[in-house]
């Protein structure tokens, strides 16, 4: 009898947990009845507040778990949870309150004739009052550091600048998670490093869960988790660190490692002793100036 | 791509024209249109006339750009001055022209009629001078909506022009990087007979039109994903506002209507 209470508490405990995650359980998916089989057989979590990292190379289905998060696909078989409510066509506006999507294309997904106007879109389709909406845009525009244009028009804007919109657009609506689907493929380096360090800013500053599809490596390692999809299966799944010290089985699968990684490979192979695999400069940097010390 | 690009012809100042809102200007120019045809009298134009040229002042936008506006029509409002002069064969012969004659009721009729051309145009390009395309889309959009009644998809339309607006620079920029692709492959644009040159828009048009129809497709998902389904429910954040100024221009209007009947002959 005395066990009953503590249980219960657990399975509460188990429940809320799960109101803040992303489960695919089983999922098969494919376009149409003849056509082959895009995803097989897909079961994962998503966490609260974690940054989980998607790669894989083309074809491998990881756009296609983007689209299924949100409601934009159903899968033939399985079923997919989003804060424990299953995706299908009648709850399919509840869950794209709550996933928002940044997408590839900076122009293709600027709906609004000024930025203003874009980030109210989504607000407006979820029938959000007035005055919420203006605070909203204010709030969402600045934690993306776009505040001073406001009222500018998307084609004087970058494509960098665009896509921080599209962030902020995400934003305004409160999701509690966010998949950016290559959203930094069509970006110049200096676009790209702004709209990681922007992901970086609102996802310590807001409690959300970050799903980033890519399959440039270097933006994976700054990721909690990685899951590496290949021919429509989860072929692995770890931290940034245990993927790319399966380097040589990456490669197998058609994916680049990044430089460090690379760097670090070729100076064990000279002899140097790298006890860990490093993601960064700095990791590489700590290995080799405490290489003695350590030996 | 000129930065600067501006849509439509919108002149952007501080004005109380600019002030209005688009609903009022829409209305006042639509029953503007109306009472010009009443006009019959010298006193009554000359009521119309002030009304309108005051109009054009009062919009503070610079005269050359109101010109560029009548332009295309100047030539339709002499031409139908002369046709008059030419037609009309009524009242005294002012002039003898080398058997032409030209009568007082010509003159008469033709200016009437020429002016009123010119005031037509003159108040309906005031609109698109002080207004912006979204500002009228939203207008529209409001004016039209006692028709959603009758299933006509009001919203829809107002959302398809605003995303038009949208996209003209976008799809401008592109056609101008393919017309250059194209010119790096040999196309001649600019050489040739009028056959020639219209065949070398052929390789513009068609990259243009696959592209465009791409980015409808991923705008359309774009769309779908931030929970867009209809105007159904959802609420607007341009808001569009009946002002202090909106009323005095319309209590105007009304003596201007007013003064016009009672002058009438």
């Amino acid at each position: 009898m005395s066990h009953f209470p503590g249980n219960s508490q657990l399975s509460r405990g188990g429940e809320e947990l799960e109101k803040n995650q992303i489960e695919f359980r089983n999922v098969s998916f494919r376009y149409h009845d003849e056509a082959p089989w895009v995803l097989r057989d897909v079961s994962f979590k998503i966490d609260a507040d974690e940054w989980v990292a998607i790669i894989g190379h083309n074809g491998s289905g990881k756009s296609t778990i983007a689209k299924l998060m949100n409601g934009l696909l159903f899968p033939q078989e399985g079923e997919i949870l989003v804060s424990g409510q299953k995706v299908e066509p009648d709850t399919i506006w509840d869950v794209r309150k709550q996933v928002g999507m940044v997408f590839q294309n900076p122009d293709n997904q600027f709906v609004g004739t000024t930025v203003r106007d874009d980030v109210a879109f989504g607000m407006e389709n979820h029938g959000m009052p007035r005055e919420l909406m203006v605070e909203r845009i204010r709030e969402s525009l600045q934690a993306v550091s776009m505040t001073d244009y406001e009222r500018q028009e998307p084609h004087r804007l970058s494509g960098g600048q665009k896509q921080r919109v599209a962030i902020a657009s995400v934003l305004a609506v409160s999701p509690k998670y966010i998949i950016l689907d290559e959203a930094t493929a069509m970006l110049d380096p200096k676009g790209r490093k702004e709209i990681m360090q922007t992901i970086r800013d609102v996802q310590g500053a807001r409690n959300l869960s970050l799903i980033t599809i890519t399959h440039d490596l270097q933006e994976v390692t700054q990721a909690d988790r990685v899951i590496v999809m290949n021919n429509g299966e989860v072929w692995m799944e770890g931290t940034p660190r245990d993927i790319f010290s399966e380097k040589d089985r990456l490669i197998d699968i058609g994916l680049d490692t990044p430089f460090i990684s690379k760097l670090a490979d070729e100076l064990m192979n000279a002899g140097l002793t790298i006890s860990r695999e490093p993601l960064n400069h700095q990791e590489l940097l700590e290995e080799l100036w405490t290489l003695h010390s350590t030996k | 791509m000129n930065n600067s690009m501006i849509i439509g012809q919108y002149v952007p100042a501080e004005s109380v024209i600019h002030k209005m809102d688009p609903r009022s200007k829409i209305a006042i120019i639509f029953f503007f249109v109306l009472i010009v045809f009443f006009a019959n009298s010298v006193m009554s134009y000359g009521l119309l006339t002030v009304f309108g040229v005051t109009a054009a002042a009062s919009s503070k936008v610079p005269l050359r750009f109101i010109m560029k506006g009548l332009t295309p029509v100047w030539f339709l409002i002499i031409f139908t001055f002369l046709l008059h002069l030419i037609v009309t064969k009524e009242g005294d012969v002012l002039y003898n022209l080398l058997g032409w004659k030209i009568y007082e009721e010509g003159v008469v009729q033709g200016a009437a009629i020429s002016l009123r051309f010119f005031l037509l145009i003159l108040v309906t390009s005031l609109l698109t001078l002080t207004t912006t395309p979204i500002e009228i889309t939203d207008a529209i959009e409001e004016l039209l909506g006692p028709l959603k009644k009758i299933r006509f998809p009001v919203h829809e339309l107002a959302l398809m022009m605003s995303i038009s607006l949208r996209f003209i620079p976008t799809l401008m920029q592109e056609t101008e990087k393919i017309s250059k692709a194209q010119a790096s492959r040999g196309v001649d644009f600019r050489t040739g007979s009028f056959k020639d040159r219209l065949k070398a828009i052929v390789p513009l048009l068609v990259p243009l039109f696959v592209s465009a129809f791409k980015r409808a497709e991923e705008l359309a998902m774009a769309m779908e994903a931030r929970g867009y389904r209809g105007g159904e429910g959802r609420t607007k954040l341009r808001e569009l506002k009946v002002g202090k100024v909106d009323f005095m221009i319309y209590a105007l209007f009304l003596l201007v209507v007013i003064g016009l009947f009672l002058t009438r002959s």
